[in-house]
């Protein structure tokens, strides 16, 4: 025989594991819902570093052709001639660095420019000294430097932060090198970039 | 009447759909527009010195570089200059240049326009604004 008020409790019991149920299948759904939207702002995180990236690696690519320019240009002594095409070598180091971690982060590297555009774009056609070039240079170095301690901040991936200050590093280098040849007095104050 | 079970899983899925919006995008690092204090007086002298040791890596004021050329940014749109290739976010991103919308894409680009290229901030409010001062001047100039 059945005992229908036990059928009962036994139904009230079945219909709060449901609710149980139904609360836990809610949290794993909010779990889920959590991690996906964790999954979609690292992708976000990852695309802008790319971006950004892009930009450091088109301003490589404008060093480059700038160094080339100069190289070019017959308005340099052979020793510092010698020295722009170090510096010029250290900057391919960099697009070779920043090329690399735009394809390890699954980007596109941005394609370099031909050199005629850089050179409009630099005003290339108003050096007339060797002076001039590395005005020009120096110019391009510091603002490199700047440009690269700037971006950290803006920087998801925390590995990137060595590229961009290793990076600086060299540029600011650069720039003391530059400034010492072309005579130009020791800032006075600390910090002198970013 | 709502059960408890019910205003629960109501709940739950309020929160799942608020973490969801919430994570999509970077969270902004800086109080909003309104409650920030007003940008310091700018000094154009200083501001050309700043400008072409902070921004000069990737900008001139009258050559599309890796940025924009900058001569005639203010009362310009965003995204408008010609020649130049910009992001998906600039071209989105609908504001017209002044000291206040200059003034917070220096501070925080990546915040103001979420996948921009430039990802420079200049963090001094003093050099942001001998900046923005050294912008309005040349933009009235040629």
């Amino acid at each position: 025989m059945i005992d229908v008020n036990d059928f009962q409790s036994r139904r009230r019991i079945l219909s709060g594991s449901a609710t149980v149920l139904s609360a836990a299948g809610m949290l794993a759904l909010l779990n889920t819902s959590a991690r996906a939207a964790g999954t979609k702002a690292k992708s976000a995180n990852i695309a802008q570093d790319v971006r950004l990236l892009n930009a450091a690696l088109s301003l490589e690519d404008e060093g480059i052709a700038a160094y080339q320019i100069g190289a070019e240009s017959k308005l340099l002594t052979p020793d510092v001639l010698k020295v722009a095409v170090i510096f010029q070598g250290h900057h391919k180091q960099h697009r070779d660095d920043l090329t690399a971690a735009i394809k390890r982060l699954g980007g596109a590297p941005v394609k370099a420019k031909p050199l005629p555009e850089y050179a409009k774009a630099l005003n290339a056609a108003s050096l007339k000294d060797q002076t001039g070039v590395l005005r020009l240079a120096l110019k391009l170095e510091r603002g490199a430097t700047n440009a690269y301690l700037g971006l950290i901040p803006s920087l998801d991936q925390s590995d990137l932060y060595v590229l961009a200050a290793r990076t600086a590093a060299d540029e600011s280098f650069h720039a003391a090198v530059l400034g010492h040849v072309l005579g130009d007095a020791i800032l006075e104050k600390a910090p002198m970039f970013g | 009447m709502q059960t408890w079970p019910s205003r629960f899983v109501m709940l739950l899925q309020l929160a799942a759909l608020h973490m969801e919006t919430a994570s999509a995008a970077p969270v902004p690092r800086h109080p909003p527009p309104m409650l920030q204090k007003a940008p310091p007086p700018g000094n154009p002298v200083r501001g050309a010195d700043i400008y072409e040791a902070k921004c000069g890596a990737c900008h001139s004021l009258d050559a599309n570089r890796i940025g924009p050329k900058h001569r005639g940014i203010f009362g310009r749109k965003s995204g408008a200059v010609p020649g130049f290739r910009y992001s998906a976010a600039l071209k989105k991103l609908d504001v017209v240049w002044d000291a206040q919308t200059l003034d917070r894409w220096l501070r925080n680009p990546t915040a103001m326009a979420p996948g921009t290229a430039m990802g420079y901030r200049l963090a001094v409010a003093q050099e942001r604004a001998d900046v923005i001062a050294y912008l309005k001047q040349q933009s009235s100039q040629r």
